[in-house]
């Protein structure tokens, strides 16, 4: 997996969409966001103009990174969800299939408790979508722009 | 490992900045961030001590523009550099696509920086990489410091790969974006064999 690369395609893109845009509705959120455990943006719904999500997404694997970290230091395999309470707005950060992380922002109008069941259910679906992916993957082999050329790359940098 | 999105049709890379502590890793990004076009580039996050020691990661998303189509994102990261943070780079490192280490050219930080490519090496094969396959350059800081050893010296000691090599001065900017357009082709051209 270390080498091998991740790759998206449309359709589980849009599952994950619609995923994301029905955990938004259920759980009374103001975004939500799926992101990989380095950081990359893989889908968004919601409120996403507010937000800043690239930095977003790479603080919120940072934060499960080193959380990670902590709950390997006391035997434990991970913290598989953390709560983060503000004034304003919530955070509820969750791993979904040891891959992948599930970012939940929500103001009053919705609760702790409502989120954590409905991210339980999304989590159920995001997972059968990573198998799709997985399995997508296995069929293609594709390197992904193996048709790329040193003229390609050369051309970002005029 | 790189995130192909084709729905988007971007591609995702990350690239770290690995060297002992004040080598330059934060002031290479803070260059990148002060001279890249606002529109290519995002904000630069750093999550430093107060007396700005890098405590966890700075990071800075660059978007440079499209090759087949494809968006190309590289976000780069630094690790906190300090001996004492180890745990910290390790989470850092992974998913990693590229790796720029930073010497500090001073005769005084030999030590120290063969401690860190060594570290570097360490860590890496925990998280699964083959050191001599990532791609990897490396960038001589500080060649205007008075105390700084040769170029031919600090290959011998930490290129043993032979990988691209450069000479910088990360404050007044020179060498830092030589350092990361070749890190950033390296990558790519990884990428084009499929990551295999």
């Amino acid at each position: 997996m270390t080498y091998g690369n991740f790759i998206l395609h449309d359709k589980e893109y849009h599952d994950f969409q619609v995923v994301l845009k029905k955990l938004l509705g259920d759980a009374y959120a103001r975004v939500v966001f799926l992101v990989d455990k380095n950081g990359s943006l893989l889908a968004t719904a919601g409120e996403t103009e507010e937000f800043d999500t690239t930095s977003l997404a790479s603080l919120a694997a940072g934060n499960i990174a080193a959380t990670g970290g902590l709950a390997s230091l006391i035997g434990e395999k991970e913290f598989s969800i953390l709560f983060h309470e503000g004034e304003r707005d919530n955070m509820h950060i969750s791993v979904v299939a040891n891959r992948v992380i599930l970012v939940v922002i929500f103001d009053r109008r919705s609760s702790v408790g409502l989120v954590r069941l409905r991210v339980r259910r999304a989590a159920q679906e995001i997972e059968t979508i990573l198998q799709a992916v997985d399995a997508n993957a296995q069929q293609q082999e594709e390197a992904g722009i193996e048709e790329l050329t040193e003229d390609d790359i050369e051309s970002l940098f005029k | 490992m790189s995130f192909i999105n084709y729905s988007s049709r971007e591609i995702n890379c990350k690239v770290v900045y690995y060297g002992p502590g004040l080598c330059g890793k934060t002031t290479n990004l803070q260059y990148i961030h002060r001279r890249m076009n606002p529109e290519a580039r995002g904000k630069m996050i750093s999550l430093a001590t107060e007396t700005e020691r890098t405590l966890f990661f700075d990071f800075l998303p660059l978007s440079l523009g499209e090759i087949r189509g494809f968006k190309t994102r590289f976000h780069l990261y630094t690790v906190p550099g300090q001996v004492f943070y180890d745990a910290s780079r390790r989470l850092i490192l992974r998913g990693v696509d590229g790796v720029v280490f930073c010497a500090d050219s001073q005769l005084t930080r030999m030590d120290s920086n063969v401690e860190s490519i060594e570290n570097l090496r360490v860590n890496m094969r925990e998280q699964g990489y083959d050191i001599d396959k990532i791609p990897l350059v490396l960038q001589y800081n500080k060649r205007d410091l008075p105390q700084a050893a040769s170029v031919s010296e600090l290959h011998a000691l930490l290129n043993s790969r032979n990988v691209p090599e450069f000479e910088a001065v990360a404050t007044t900017g020179i060498g830092v974006f030589e350092t990361l357009k070749s890190v950033i082709k390296l990558i790519l051209i990884e990428l084009k064999k499929g990551g295999k």
